[in-house]
Formats: C-alpha cells, sequence, structure tokens
C-alpha cells in the first residue's frame, strides 16, 4: 500500500523534473528568440518579459545590414558541409582497418588517435598557423577545412570504428562464402549497417564546424572568407557591451541551419548513437 | 551503375565545392609588382556610426590615391588580443593596427610594431594632447596615434536630482568626493540607491580613480617596478567601500555588474547615479524608455580631477612592407576632421585639440562636460609598467572584486596586491 502511494507520488515528480529539465534546456533559445524580436527600450526593462509588447524586426534588418551575415552563412555552410563530407569520407575506411585487423600498427593508431585528443586548441594553434602559412593555406578555406576535418576525425574515428565492430564479422564471412570480393562485402553489407553511424559522425563534424570560432579567428583574414561565429562576434564592443538586438537576431538566424539539419537527421541520429552503444 | 554515377557525382560535387572555396588572395590582399600598394587596416570600430566613419574615411582615401588602396578589417575587442599574437608571432599581422595604449609596451618589447618618432609630422604631433602622446610613449620612442580618450563621469536620472532639489555642478565647478557621498546619500531611500558602483574586472577603473588623491600604485627604481598601496592608493577604495557598507547609500547588487546590467535600474529609478566612461552616453540614448531626463556630471574632485588617459590607437606593424605609405594614410586618416567623425561615431573625446573644437562633437549631448574631463586626462604610472596586464588579471581583479564584495579587509587587499604582485612584477624586471 504504501509502495503504491510512493509510486503514485514517484510518476508525477518525474515529470515535473523532466519538465523543469526541459524549460532549463530550452530557455536560452526562448531568451534568444525573445530578444530578438525586442526594441532597445525592451531589453532595458527592470521587469522584462519573455514575449515582446512590441516586436520589431528591425534588429533583423539591422544585423543584416551592418554585417555580411548572409555570405558567412555561405561560406559557414561550405566549409562545415565540405569538412563532415571528407572527415566521413576518410573515416570510414580507416575506421573499417582499425575495428578488423588487429595489428600493431592499428593498436598504435587507436592510440595515438586517442591521445591526440588531449591536446587543448591553444596549444597548437600557433604551430597550426605557421604550418598552414607555409603551405599556402593561410586565409583559405581549404586550410580551415583541413584543420576542421584534423580535428573532428579522431572522434568521428572512435565513433565509426564502434559501429564497424557492431556489425558481426560473420555477415562478411557469408558474403565472402557466397563469392563476394572486399570491395563488394564493404558496399552491399558493410556500408548500409553503417548509415546511422555515418549520419552521427557527420552531424558532429558539421555542428563542430559550424560552431567554432578561434582557428577561424586566427586563420581567416579576408573579411570575404569569414565564418558565421566571427561575424556574431562583431556585435560584442569594448568593456563587454553588446548590441544585443541585432546579435540575437543575428544568432538566431545562425542557428537556425543547425537546427533544420538536426530535425531532419534526427531520427536515424538516435538509432544511431543506440546501435554503436552497444557491441553485440 | 546507378551507386556508380552517385559516388562519381558526390565526389565530383565535393571537388566543385572544394574549387569554389575561396582564399584570400581572391580579395586582392596581395600587392602586384608594380601595382597600387594595398595596405590593410584592421579596426575596432563597434557602433555602427562608427564604422561608418571609418569606410567613409577610407573610401575617400582611396578615392583620392589611386597608388595606395587601403583595404579595412573589422577585428572585434573580445578576441582581438589572441588574433593579434597569432598573428604577429605568423608574420601576417595588418599594416596598421587599431587598439589601446595599455598593450603597446609589451608589443613594442616584442618588436612587433613600428618606432613612428621620426615619422610624425609636426602638425600632428601639434594637434593631439600632450598626455595622449605620453601614453603611447615608451623609452623615447613614440609606437602609435592616439585618437579617442575616454574619462570617468557620472550619469543621473535628472528627475531624481531635481525632486531632490539637487542642482547640477557645473564642468568648472565639480563635486569633490564629499559632496558626492553626501548627494548619494540624500537620494538613497526606500526605492532608491544613491549610487550604483558597476565594479567587474574593477582594476583599470579603480586605478583611475587612485589618481583623484595621487595614489599611483606602482613605483619605479634603477629600471624595476613594484606595487606599493599608502594612503593615496587606499583613498578611492575606502571611500566606496563606506558608501556600500557604512551609508548603506550605493547598491551591492550592482558590484558585480558590467557593460549595460545596471541600465534597467537607472531607468526604473532604482539607481540615481552611475558612474561610467563617457561612452555610456550612447547606450543610455539607445536604450533609454521615452520621457527619461538624464544628465552627465563631471568627474569628481579629489585633490585632483587627475585620470589616466588610455587612448585607443593606431600602429604601424614592424614587418610592414610600407610603413611609409601607411604613415601617409594614418596622417589622413587622423586628421581633425576625421578624428572628429571617428570620436562622434563612438562618443568619445578626440586626441586631437582642433578636432575637439568640431561643431559635430560640440552638439552632442553634455559635450562641454566630456571635453572639460578631456583636460585632467594625463599619463598614469600603471602605463608604463612591464607586466601590468598579468597583474591586473591575476591578482588586481579577482582581489578588488573580494574586497568589495566585503569577503577580505583592506589591508588584505593591500598584501594581496603588493606581495603577490610584485612576485609577478619580479618575472618582468629581471
Amino acid at each position: 500500500m504504501i509502495m503504491r502511494g510512493a509510486r503514485t507520488l514517484a510518476t508525477p515528480a518525474k515529470y515535473l523534473a523532466l519538465a523543469a529539465y526541459l524549460v532549463f534546456l530550452a530557455f536560452p533559445l526562448l531568451w534568444l528568440v525573445s530578444t530578438a524580436f525586442k526594441p532597445p527600450q525592451e531589453m532595458a526593462l527592470i521587469e522584462p518579459t519573455i514575449i515582446p509588447e512590441n516586436p520589431t524586426l528591425e534588429n533583423f534588418r539591422l544585423a543584416f545590414d551592418q554585417q555580411p551575415l548572409a555570405r558567412a552563412l555561405l561560406n559557414t555552410l561550405i566549409i562545415a558541409g565540405v569538412s563532415a563530407l571528407v572527415t566521413v569520407l576518410l573515416s570510414i575506411p580507416a575506421a573499417y582497418v582499425m575495428a578488423r585487423y588487429r595489428s600493431v600498427v592499428s593498436r598504435m593508431t587507436t592510440l595515438w588517435v586517442l591521445l591526440s585528443q588531449m591536446f587543448p586548441f591553444i596549444l597548437v594553434i600557433i604551430p597550426l598557423f605557421l604550418l598552414l602559412r607555409d603551405a599556402g593555406l593561410y586565409d583559405t578555406q581549404i586550410g580551415l577545412i583541413i584543420v576542421y576535418v584534423v580535428w573532428s576525425m579522431p572522434f568521428a574515428l572512435w565513433m565509426l570504428r564502434s559501429y564497424v565492430a557492431g556489425i558481426p564479422a560473420e555477415l562478411e564471412e557469408a558474403a565472402a562464402m557466397d563469392g563476394a570480393g572486399r570491395l563488394r562485402t564493404l558496399r552491399d553489407i558493410v556500408a548500409p549497417l553503417l548509415v546511422p553511424g555515418v549520419v552521427a559522425a557527420a552531424l558532429f563534424a558539421f555542428v563542430s564546424a559550424w560552431n567554432e570560432f578561434l582557428f577561424a579567428l586566427v586563420l581567416l583574414r579576408t573579411p570575404e572568407l569569414q565564418t558565421i561565429s566571427l561575424t556574431l562576434v562583431k556585435f560584442i564592443g569594448a568593456e563587454g557591451v553588446a548590441r544585443l538586438g541585432p546579435l540575437a537576431a543575428a544568432a538566431l538566424v545562425a542557428t537556425i541551419p543547425s537546427l533544420v539539419f538536426f530535425a531532419i537527421i534526427q531520427r536515424r541520429l538516435v538509432g544511431g548513437m543506440l546501435g554503436g552503444a552497444v557491441k553485440s | 551503375m546507378r551507386r556508380a554515377t552517385i559516388v562519381s557525382a558526390t565526389v565530383l560535387s565535393a571537388g566543385l565545392v572544394l574549387a569554389g572555396c575561396g582564399s584570400g588572395d581572391d580579395a586582392g590582399t596581395g600587392d602586384g609588382g608594380d601595382g597600387p600598394v594595398t595596405l590593410t587596416f584592421q579596426s575596432l570600430a563597434f557602433q555602427p556610426e562608427s564604422i561608418a566613419a571609418n569606410q567613409q574615411i577610407i573610401e575617400q582615401w582611396n578615392a583620392d590615391n589611386p597608388d595606395i588602396q587601403v583595404e579595412y578589417l573589422q577585428g572585434d575587442w573580445a578576441s582581438v588580443q589572441d588574433q593579434l599574437v597569432t598573428a604577429f608571432e605568423g608574420g601576417t599581422a595588418p599594416d596598421l593596427i587599431h587598439y589601446e595604449s595599455s598593450y603597446l609596451q609589451d608589443f613594442a618589447d616584442r618588436g612587433w610594431i613600428l618606432d613612428i618618432t621620426d615619422m610624425v609630422s609636426s602638425e600632428l604631433r601639434d594637434d593631439i594632447l600632450g598626455g595622449a602622446w605620453e601614453a603611447v610613449t615608451f623609452d623615447d620612442a613614440v609606437y602609435a596615434v592616439p585618437f579617442l580618450l575616454d574619462a570617468q563621469v557620472i550619469f543621473a536620472n535628472k528627475t531624481l536630482l531635481d525632486a531632490a532639489g539637487i542642482p547640477v555642478p557645473a564642468p568648472d565647478d565639480p563635486w569633490t568626493w564629499d559632496e558626492f557621498a553626501e548627494t548619494s546619500k540624500q537620494l538613497t531611500d526606500a526605492d532608491t540607491f544613491g549610487v550604483a558602483w558597476t565594479l567587474k574586472d574593477p582594476a583599470n577603473r579603480m586605478l583611475n580613480l587612485a589618481l583623484n588623491f595621487g595614489g599611483g600604485f606602482f613605483e619605479e627604481s634603477d629600471g624595476a617596478s613594484t606595487v606599493v598601496f599608502g594612503d593615496g592608493e587606499k583613498e578611492a577604495f575606502q571611500r566606496i567601500y563606506d558608501q556600500l557598507y557604512v551609508d548603506k547609500s550605493a547598491a551591492t547588487d550592482a558590484i558585480g555588474m558590467g557593460g549595460s546590467d545596471p541600465l534597467p535600474g537607472f531607468f526604473a529609478g532604482q539607481y540615481a547615479m552611475l558612474p561610467k566612461g563617457i561612452w555610456f552616453r550612447q547606450q543610455i540614448i539607445d536604450q533609454a524608455p521615452e520621457g527619461f531626463e538624464w544628465v552627465t556630471i563631471p568627474a569628481l574632485k579629489g585633490d585632483s580631477q587627475a585620470q589616466a588617459a588610455a587612448p585607443q590607437t593606431i600602429s604601424i606593424a614592424a614587418e610592414s612592407e610600407h610603413p611609409e605609405e601607411a604613415m601617409a594614410f594614418l596622417e589622413y586618416m587622423l586628421n581633425p576632421e576625421n578624428q572628429a567623425l571617428l570620436a562622434k561615431g563612438d562618443w568619445m573625446i578626440p586626441a586631437s585639440s582642433a578636432a575637439a573644437q568640431d561643431p559635430i562633437l560640440t552638439e552632442t549631448p553634455d559635450w562641454p562636460v566630456a571635453a572639460a574631463s578631456g583636460e585632467f586626462l594625463e599619463q598614469a604610472p600603471f602605463q608604463r609598467v612591464r607586466g601590468y596586464e598579468e597583474w591586473k588579471n591575476k591578482v588586481a581583479n579577482p582581489s578588488i572584486e573580494e574586497y568589495f564584495a566585503n569577503s577580505i579587509s583592506l589591508d588584505e587587499l593591500g598584501t594581496r596586491l603588493t606581495e603577490d604582485g610584485n612576485e609577478i612584477l619580479e618575472r618582468y624586471n629581471r
């Protein structure tokens, strides 16, 4: 009886906790949306409201007028898209080899990939900068793409390696028994089963590149090449004063592509993450 | 077959996208062999009016000087330090660099910026205030041209002042700190604090205010700097502390604020007065509710109204291949007419004495107060101290914040600023 009472109380408490967590997660985005549509006077109210009293699109006009947002979005889309594509294309065969061939080289590579994740951004930024400059890739989008690919690949490799390891080797052996060559086995048996992992790795690489700031700051100089994160920070001035309205409007615009991308592949991503989580 | 086509198309698309990826050379930053010289100028202009003024000046220059073209690069205050250090180290710094005087000593020591002592024309030298030149001069070498100055003033809610029968002081008869403390108490009631001191990252501001009482914080002997914390240094700290915790006429909830954070309370009448830089006029004008009446009160007077001149500056990179052309542009960019435009765009005080007379500035709200504040700007000892930035960030800012949060005593603050601080400075003095 007491147990049942406790259970009756526990269920609403769980839902309440879940609702509180959702509000906690959604509130910054909600505030961003609210601020984007507020005139400056409403941002300085002592009792701010979530719903703007006099909603305006002026912040969006200012954001697009004063900074090259459209160009920055296009640049970021190209850089993040190509980075994700190249990361995945390079990671798939590498992850397959790491998962299937248990040699010393494979183990050393796995260890090195893990170690490479230990270096903080700030430690590698100047050597990386010098390398790219000497290679003629400073202030180029290709240079930044290479950096993003190198930076995203270790995690993508680990993720995909886990997915490959989760595919029973017996399936490949059965294909071989039926006369399929290595390449055909990879294409027709392994690749379709890897799709969720590939989607997850691509999403990770895309979002990482989309949001990245420090490498872009240091490696790009020409205004026409700059990414959205570099453009957003230009709405922040000395002593921490921000032009909050245009900043919120620009940040909202910058968030939309990521949200859309995520919404489109979300189902595959969730399935993919679960699929890779357990090695059968 | 279909799959092979898809794979081929994917690879081809990737190739096309990569081929379409841009490089800086596409934007024309490189110099052609016999073509015009191209200079890059990185600006930290933030307000739209200021960005427009910069671009207008550059467009005019480019139209008048086909052989020396200037490309405008937009930097930002939040990340400029990281970006510049990397660019200097990597040899890709812009030819002309907008920044502020407190970083010049470090940049000059590292050989990153050019000594322009012999390149500055007599017209420019004579036009710019002496205190501003001092702030960019190290060991008799000039490392930048100063052009925008800030000064600490006090913004007040005019309605609350009028209701309390408090007259606004004239620029030539400013309040003393005692008068200010009395006024603050007078304006304090159940709904209102007399003043809101916003003290996030407070070191620069407190060192500035200490100059009112002759507090210089640093002494130099045989080329080595040490931190001192005597009566002159303590005075402003003690007075603000008393307002917070003895008179209770200053809002304790405001001490952790920075930037525009106190504006809602100021507009709502919770804070009657707001000490800030003169540039803050723009923020008030931009966000004030309709009918809100405010006024600018001149800088307070202790033993003097002295404040540190920490101007925004433009330097020439030591690695620039065209220093003469860069200086020619700098002379044009910072002529009195253009300095007035730039100062108006950022709501600051021009370092040019002729620009300060320009009607586009004199017609801005409370300009006489701004202009009068500019007269008391001087070189402060801390601006010449090697290691000041590290002392400020590692010791001064956190310790001063703790003092004003009433977590440590004034003596403990002094011990930290001097003992911990001198350990840092010793490394730079070697």
